[in-house]
């Protein structure tokens, strides 16, 4: 027997109390939807999981209403004291529930144990901690004094890290003083149901946080409903365009956080044991799906070989299988639709010229799966260079000096995040300083914290999220006269 | 003090190959100082990761035996006897009396002196220089500080192999090593090795501690661990247990990886040992984990990869007792030594 091949170590789902269907979380309540339901399914076995609710434009505005009512009657005139109370109760019971959520995320998502175990849960916790501190200092945020809520939100978030997601959209929302209602992607609405549980037992005033599940056309009328004050999405670029040009010129103020194809850039002095672990980190952290995946790999040409050769080394101990098995590293890939466009994109590298390489993983009958793949030979035309796969697949292109790379990480339509492997400190600071992208790693990838900022340049949207800046989405600065106005009088009512 | 760069060193043939023959201290330094930098966070990051692998079952049942096949079961104390070293021989050859199918530790790891207690109280079933059987491993070199003149160090080797013993377990000139002057551990070590040859042509296999925990940075391990092979050890072992911190997981996966790169390079397997500090079986099992996943299963073998420890094997003893009747027992279920 082979030691490396682990005997099974599955996560139990009996900690699970599922329901067989799911309504719409709205006033605090769960109710069926007019649309038709769905089923949501298990992508590593494409077995059921639960009957889910699918919210029509009727459904939208009765949540949207809700979300109202509980701005104007309860939420904006609570004190930001309160606020951070209930906050904080939601990140406890969040830590209580832990491997519950897990659990389910895995499950819907596909996304390896360990990973909805020790990243996404873990850090759904720390965001609601972190802006539970900001809810009573708000006049300290440097937005003025007395920064004032925007209204209703509506949020739609994207499948990749459904809870995480929704953590980073809520958490600031609510900070601030606002009122959610929030969609959750079809392929994934289990842990955000669960979580209107949470909220529900963390007593959290009826209507402030509302959860409506369905597709698109849900999506599309939450956005559009002209009672929203705020937007905010996750998602696709032609998505965030199609919703940037229905808001504009509305009153909505918007965010887009969306996709990206960042360098992950490999320099001949870095620590190289520790680059190839950022690498596989970068790319085939949560199967590739992630906007901001280090999905295309940078490398001084003098170390090319060595890097690709300890890179392929690495990937064959890689267990692919069960999501629930804590021994996986990687899981199952999201839905059909995204395999099949993995797949698409993957066979056009072939036909570019670029050169595959896919690691030896048995892939298992039913789901849907696609194991870790390099391509080699790939020159900055080619389509794989360009579009995000979204994907465990990782395309390498080299460099010769620091100003090769900095301009062949630079040149993409996207700019959400790159990656600098350097042992040398100011090569670091230099080459960071030149990098057009919203975050910038240093000899790490893909990690995330409630303190730091978040977010895109060019076509990978536009605002914030997390960190200070995450909280000036939700408000309307003290420093503009109506709005110090309209919260002075808010506090009036406080104070009566 | 001036270090005189230009000064030949021993021509050790591993050195030899791959600097080249114009083996001195300064190209020695040169390709020391060239190796790829370690970064602290990322490493201890790799290895917490590899320290959350689940090993459950028959894949526990597997680790427990091969945990038990690579201890080199130590007693270094002031206090040793010939009295005490024929008890841990007696643990050595049957770790658990109640269960004959418990396999036999690596090899007892004693003082100099007690080399000749250790092999007489093996008996036959000392291995020397058989593929069956337990060896001896004897500390030398002034274990533990390495303080001492050269021609003390080689005595204290010397006489340790004359008395039969199959594995020296050297220290390192840490002072040396942390002044820079990184010809003169070389020599020493390649000094050593030649007194590891015993009259019949043979040696004794040769492990150097470089004793992490002084050496302080990972950047000073990799080139710690590079010096020690191309001088020609046959193990690299972390500490000597005297010092703290001793083993830990990203020092190990770190010399793991020196390693690895040795075999890459010229396809040769160098041993690792982890020592102090390693106290439970889920600790050891990490190590395996952490072996398996860094250079392949092929060094979870008692001559490319050991524990040095003492209280690990009880704790591994009752693990074994729990997955053979399904029930804890308790300490005083397992022999003190």
């Amino acid at each position: 027997m082979s030691f490396l091949e682990y005997a099974p170590a599955p996560e139990s789902r009996s900690i699970l109390h599922l329901k067989k269907s799911y309504g719409l979380f709205i006033d605090g309540e769960f109710r069926d939807g007019h649309g038709t339901p769905f089923t949501t399914i298990s992508p590593a076995d494409e077995s059921p999981i639960a009957k889910i609710s699918n919210a029509d434009a009727s459904d939208v505005d009765s949540a949207v209403s809700a979300a109202r009512r509980a701005y104007d009657r309860v939420w904006s005139r609570m004190s930001g004291r309160d606020r951070g109370k209930y906050l904080f109760r939601i990140a406890r019971l969040v830590q209580e529930r832990t491997r519950e959520l897990a659990v389910a995320e895995s499950l819907d998502n596909g996304k390896p144990i360990k990973e909805s175990r020790d990243v996404d849960v873990p850090l759904v916790a720390a965001w609601f901690f972190y802006y539970a501190g900001w809810a009573d200092k708000l006049d300290h945020a440097g937005f003025g004094p007395s920064p004032h809520a925007l209204g209703v939100a509506a949020q739609v978030i994207p499948w990749n890290f459904p809870l995480l997601m929704l953590a980073w959209k809520i958490a600031p929302a609510l900070a601030a003083g606002n009122t959610v209602v929030l969609k959750p992607a079809e392929t994934t609405p289990l842990s955000a149901l669960i979580f209107a549980e949470i909220l529900q037992q963390a007593d959290l005033p009826a209507g402030v946080v509302n959860i409506v599940t369905g597709a698109g056309d849900t999506g599309s009328a939450l956005v559009n409903h002209p009672d929203v004050d705020k937007v905010a999405f996750t998602g696709s670029t032609a998505v965030g365009r199609a919703i940037a040009k229905s808001t504009a010129g509305t009153a909505k103020k918007l965010t887009l956080e969306l996709g990206g194809k960042a360098a992950n850039i490999v320099f001949d002095d870095a620590p190289m044991d520790q680059a190839i672990e950022g690498i596989v980190n970068g790319i085939f952290f949560n199967q590739g799906h992630v906007c901001c995946a280090g999905s295309r790999l940078l490398v001084q040409e003098n170390v090319h070989d060595e890097v690709i050769d300890r890179l392929k080394q690495r990937l064959t101990t890689l267990r692919m299988g069960d999501p629930l098995d804590k021994n996986t590293d990687i899981g199952a890939i999201n839905s059909k639709a995204q395999l099949d466009r993995i797949r698409t994109l993957s066979d056009i590298g072939e036909q570019e010229g670029a050169e595959r390489w896919t690691a030896d993983c048995v892939i298992p009958a039913k789901g849907f799966w696609f194991a870790p793949t390099i391509f080699t030979n790939v020159e900055t035309s080619h389509r794989i260079a360009r579009e995000e796969i979204f994907g465990p697949v990782l395309s390498v292109l080299t460099f010769r000096t620091p100003a090769e790379a900095i301009a062949k990480a630079n040149n993409t339509p996207y700019g959400l995040s790159a990656g600098i492997w350097s042992d040398k400190g100011s090569r670091i600071l230099g080459v960071a300083d030149r990098l057009r992208a919203g975050v910038v790693w240093a000899n790490t990838f893909n990690r995330f914290d409630p303190a730091s900022p978040f977010g895109g340049y060019k076509e990978s949207g536009y605002g914030r999220e997390g960190g200070r800046h995450g909280l000036g989405a939700y408000l309307q600065s003290g420093w503009n006269a109506s709005a110090v106005v309209k919260s002075a009088t808010a506090k009036k009512e406080v104070a009566r | 003090m001036t270090i005189d760069h230009a000064i030949a060193l021993a021509p050790a043939s591993r050195a030899v190959q791959l600097i080249g023959t114009d083996l001195t201290e300064k190209s020695l330094k040169l390709h020391l100082e060239g190796l790829s930098g370690v970064d602290a966070v990322g490493l201890e990051a790799r290895a917490a990761g590899l320290a959350t692998r689940s090993i459950k079952t028959t894949s526990k049942a597997w680790a427990l035996d091969t945990i038990i096949r690579l201890i080199d079961l130590t007693t270094l104390e002031g206090a040793d006897t010939p009295g005490k070293v024929q008890s841990l021989v007696a643990k050595a050859m049957y770790p658990d009396p109640t269960d004959p199918t418990t396999p036999r530790v690596a090899a007892v790891c004693v003082y100099g002196d007690m080399v000749p207690a250790a092999v007489a109280a093996l008996g036959s079933a000392h291995a020397a220089g058989s593929a069956t059987g337990i060896n001896v491993a004897a500390v030398a070199t002034a274990f533990p500080s390495g303080r001492a003149s050269l021609a003390v160090k080689l005595a204290d080797t010397s006489e340790a192999v004359s008395a039969g013993a199959d594995e020296i377990d050297m220290v390192i000139d840490r002072g040396a090593f942390l002044s820079g002057r990184y010809g003169l551990v070389f020599d020493q070590i390649v000094a050593v090795k030649d007194a590891c040859r015993r009259a019949d042509g043979s040696y004794a296999h040769l492990k150097v501690i470089l004793e992490t925990g002084e050496l302080n940075t990972y950047d000073n391990v990799r080139r710690a661990s590079w010096l020690a092979i191309l001088a020609g050890a046959d193990f690299i072992k972390t500490s000597t247990g005297k010092v703290s911190p001793a083993a830990t997981l990203p020092v190990t996966l770190l010399m793991l990886q020196v390693v690895n790169d040795w075999y890459r390079l010229t396809g040769e397997r160098i041993g690792v040992k982890p020592a102090g500090g390693i106290r439970s079986s889920k600790d050891a099992i990490r190590y395996l984990v952490t072996v398996a996943e860094t250079v392949g299963e092929d060094w979870l073998n008692p001559h490319l990869f050991r524990f040095g420890a003492s209280s690990l094997l009880n704790d591994v003893l009752l693990q074994r007792q729990k997955i053979a009747t399904g029930h804890y027992s308790g300490p005083d279920y397992v022999t003190m030594d």
